[in-house]
């Protein structure tokens, strides 16, 4: 434990009402694999951000020794100057330029001011070879495949004179080849001397290459693990990850659970833009009347795909399979059709997808049963309008003087609430809740959990889709887990734990892993 | 109690400076331009003719709030207000038929194109802005096509009155004074037009009281008792000395009816309706519209459908007006048309925008225009100042919602 590359000490950031980082450190040995390991939301892309100088300097505390000085970065361009690359889930290559031009952006290869391009295309070809990828350097690369863009993102990072080089969920999008060339490069690069961060949910990986992991939880670091020793197993991790104490966050509540209310058959979804690619593959829930069911998966499992599909095929380019209501097939190809049909939709991200933030309270609780409050259908009754708003406004506890504040001006809770109010006014059977406390501080997202409670008491079928397990675990009745695309398992409240439920998430098509359940 | 009024209005305000901003620099301009006319911006003469100058671009302008809030643009208004007015004059003028038959092929005309362009924009997918700079050009050669390259003129007196004609007489007029000099003309004020001035004053006087006390029973907020009657009575006086200069001038224009009612339609439609709310909503937020079950492409087709009819009508009102088609009419009436928007407070990310503030946005150009004209000053400094105003009415726009950013 002598040569640290970096040492990153008692880093806390704060973000408006929220500890991301609670406290951190991290020491990574010079010329070593380190992976950093956490569920979502545990802080390590905030981690990354703070250290890569997307968080300036000054806008956290505590303090990053890089290459034995202290570091204070204000902006990417400084890590980058120090040796520290990035490399994004999502790839920030230009689709419409060469491999050449990618990989000399912002960091052109000039000659008497202008590009030499002859150059360029020699050094780009150089690069490619160290990275083990034969292309031709003027080829767009909207033309290669995922696999060889996320090499073409390292040979960029290699023209920065690279000391560490950090990968966020690097083979996410890969399939087994492209892994195990991409894992296969990285010991490469660590024989040449560059220190590695890779960032994956992929344990099986990090057991493999990985010399040392550490373990991220709720903001603070937990352990780490020396992966040359004989501690270095995924159930080691998985407990690291998951084990914290579950004290009273969730209300009590005694399930009623009654008849089938709504049931999916056989779901596939299509990629929108990638034809042929399958993002969710033949998958079945069902739901019962004042049940609450969660759906756990990781990041990319295809949980927000499937719901989104069925909910008016708002996501994908086709989907096919079956969905009842009272056992009755019913169709939902349409957004308006779905509502009919007594299904709500609650989406992840509130900002984009659910509320119209230049608007006030009253019109975002209105905008999907606007009828409800029009005259003939026709005109609004902005009175009766206020009224309803004003009544989710006590109901749900909105903290908000009056329903005409826009909304944009309200607190993450405070705007969910207003999200549910929305979809409580079209009278669902079926609410589907998308990561419901999403970016919500502790004390909202109990009065969430209440709200969540009561619709199940009132004999909703509701449907929580959440990375958080220990959310899902203590809200639901039932679990489904979700990895790329298939449903991989379905356990009680009483079956699932937080270990089981992360197995069973992992588990890779067509490997011979079997259930951990 | 004065406090309380005093810490309203200044809420009012503050919490309105984006659309209240606008309604102060409109009384700013009046005032100024009346004081380097001497006074001669308000004469009745002139206020008649702002009317009747700019009565096209107000009814495009109701079209174009709803085009922007929905979050799109259409540059093609002027080449289809040429377009519709060509067709009409060939039907009234070159074929003979009756005057209404014109008015009614103009706006056959105008919806015809809204449908063809709503198609592209709704359906197939293409941002506004291109369909329409094709509609620009597409429409402008139709026009060409139509006039066979050479003006159409004289209409018949029928067409010229629904731009020109005024309702006067019907209750016949009163006598202000005999009048002085050698050939002495009595001066008088038509009865009727101040009959329509006392109604409209006595609906305003209604229907807010109406309004006041529906939003009671729901137990809403209202504005305190001296700042009502303070609005009433200030819109009143607004109201009366308007239709005092036109009655004092040439009676009430044709035109002006049509341009209310038209107003007093979009109100509704903008603020009353499950359509105008969902045209907010696509253009404040398209996804949450769209998961919210809003049919955004219907919404989208009938905005573009809209527009058409109302170009449509302003063709109508303008050829009238200019007695004639003309193979250029129209040229850059759409950039006066987006303009009021903009200067009116429409957002150009869409979303925001109100029928009110884009018929101040509208006068405020036509004051501006009118009183430089009476002052003389030369036209290339005109497009310079007009230039400046929509350029400084849209950073204030932006400088307000980064200031809402910032507190968000």
């Amino acid at each position: 434990m002598s040569d640290a590359i970096l040492e990153m000490r008692n880093i806390i950031k704060n973000f408006p009402g929220v500890k991301v980082l609670k406290d951190v450190s991290l020491s990574v040995e010079r010329g070593e694999i380190h992976a950093i390991c956490g569920e979502n939301g545990a802080g390590k892309s905030t981690l990354m951000k703070v250290l890569s100088g997307v968080y300036p300097h000054g806008s956290f505390d505590g303090e990053i020794v890089f290459d034995g000085e202290t570091q204070r970065f204000s902006a990417i361009k400084d890590s980058e100057r120090a040796g520290i690359v990035i490399i994004h889930q999502e790839l920030a290559l230009v689709p419409y330029l060469s491999v050449a031009e990618n990989i000399f952006l912002g960091n052109e290869v000039l000659k008497g001011g202008l590009i030499d391009w002859n150059q360029a295309n020699v050094r780009a070809m150089e690069l490619m070879e160290r990275v083990g990828l034969k292309e031709n350097p003027t080829t767009p690369v909207a033309q290669l495949g995922v696999g060889k863009q996320q090499l073409i993102e390292i040979a960029k990072a290699l023209t920065k004179d690279v000391k560490l080089l950090i990968l966020d969920e690097p083979t996410a999008a890969l399939n087994d080849t492209d892994s195990e060339h991409l894992l296969g490069l990285l010991r490469d690069l660590r024989e040449q001397g560059i220190t590695c961060i890779i960032i994956s949910h992929k344990l099986g990986e990090i057991v493999d290459i990985a010399d040392s992991t550490t373990i991220i939880r709720d903001g603070e670091t937990i352990e780490t693990i020396d992966m040359r020793g004989p501690d270095a197993t995924q159930n080691r991790i998985i407990r690291g990850m998951v084990g914290r104490s579950l004290d009273n966050r969730f209300p009590d509540r005694t399930p009623d659970v009654g008849e089938e209310i709504f049931r999916v058959e056989n779901w596939s979804v299509w990629h929108p833009t990638q034809a042929g690619r399958v993002v969710v593959d033949d998958a079945s829930i069902s739901v019962r009347a004042g049940e609450i069911v969660g759906i756990a998966g990781l990041m990319g499992a295809g949980r927000t795909e499937f719901m989104m599909s069925v909910f008016g095929r708002s996501y994908g380019r086709d989907a096919r399979g079956k969905v009842f209501l009272h056992g009755k097939e019913i169709k939902t190809r349409t957004v308006k059709e779905a509502i009919k049909n007594k299904i709500a939709y609650v989406s992840e991200d509130r900002k984009q997808y659910g509320l119209n933030l230049i608007s006030d309270i009253k019109t975002n609780v209105s905008s999907s049963a606007l009828t409800k409050v029009a005259t003939a259908s026709i005109f609004v009754n902005s009175n009766e309008e206020a009224k309803v708003a004003e009544q989710f406004r006590k109901d749900l506890n909105i903290k908000s003087p009056t329903v005409a504040q826009v909304v944009g001006n309200l607190s993450g809770g405070n705007q969910q609430k207003v999200v549910l109010s929305k979809w409580l006014y079209t009278d669902p059977e079926v609410l589907i809740l998308d990561e419901p406390t999403r970016g919500i501080d502790v004390g909202a997202k109990y009065e969430i959990y209440e709200i969540i409670g009561a619709l199940a008491a009132a004999g909703k079928a509701v449907i929580v889709v959440s990375s958080e397990l220990p959310e899902l675990l203590g809200l639901s009745d039932r679990v489904y887990s979700l990895a790329y695309g298939r449903i991989t398992g379905e356990l009680s409240a009483a079956e699932a734990t937080q270990e089981s439920l992360m197995s069973l998430m992992t588990i890779e098509p067509n490997s011979s892993k079997e259930a951990a359940a | 109690m004065k406090d309380n009024v005093f810490t309203e209005v200044k809420d009012l305000l503050t919490h309105n400076l984006r659309t209240s901003g606008i309604y102060i620099a409109f009384v700013a301009i009046i005032l100024i331009f009346t004081f380097t006319t001497g006074g001669t911006l308000l004469s009745p003469e002139n206020v008649t003719n702002i009317i009747l100058q700019n009565a096209h671009i107000l009814i495009m302008a109701l079209g174009m709030i709803l085009v922007i809030v929905g979050g799109h643009i259409d540059l093609s208004v002027g080449s289809v207000l040429a377009f519709a007015s060509a067709v009409s004059a060939v039907v009234v003028i070159k074929m003979g038929m009756p005057w209404w038959v014109g008015v009614v092929a103009a706006i056959v005309v105008g919806i015809v194109v809204g449908v063809w362009q709503g198609f592209w924009v709704a359906y197939v997918g293409i941002p506004a802005f291109i369909v329409t700079l094709a509609g620009m050009l597409l429409f402008r050669g139709l026009t060409y096509l139509v006039l066979d390259n050479v003006s159409l003129s004289p209409f018949p007196h029928g067409y010229r009155e629904v731009a020109s004609g005024f309702l006067d007489g019907i209750f016949g007029s009163i006598t202000i004074s005999e009048g002085e000099g050698l050939k002495a003309v009595p001066v008088t004020a038509d009865i009727f037009t101040l009959v329509i001035g006392v109604l409209a004053v006595v609906g305003l006087v209604v229907s807010s009281l109406r309004t006041r006390r529906t939003r009671q029973s729901y137990n809403q907020s209202v504005e305190s008792n001296f700042l009502f009657v303070l609005k009433i009575v200030l819109v009143s006086v607004v109201i009366l000395a308007f239709t005092w200069a036109l009655a004092y001038n040439r009676g009430f224009p044709y035109v002006l009816i049509t341009v209310a009612v038209l107003i007093l339609i979009y109100n509704v439609v903008t603020n009353r309706t499950v359509f105008g709310r969902h045209v907010y909503s696509v253009g404040g937020n398209l996804s949450a519209a769209r998961l919210s079950g809003v049919n955004v492409r219907s919404v989208n087709f009938w905005v573009m459908v809209n527009m058409g009819f109302l170009t449509g009508i302003a063709a109508a009102v303008f050829s009238s007006r200019s007695n004639g088609a003309q193979p250029g009419m129209g040229n850059m009436f759409e950039l006066d048309v987006i303009a009021a928007c903009f200067i009116g407070g429409a957002s150009t990310m869409g979303g925001v925008g109100r029928v009110g503030g884009a018929l101040v946005g509208g006068l405020v150009m036509a004051v501006m225009t009118n009183g430089m004209q009476l002052m003389g000053v030369p036209q290339s400094l005109q497009l310079v100042i007009k230039g400046l105003v929509l350029l400084l009415a849209v950073a204030f726009d932006i400088y307000n919602k980064r200031r809402a950013g910032a507190t968000r």
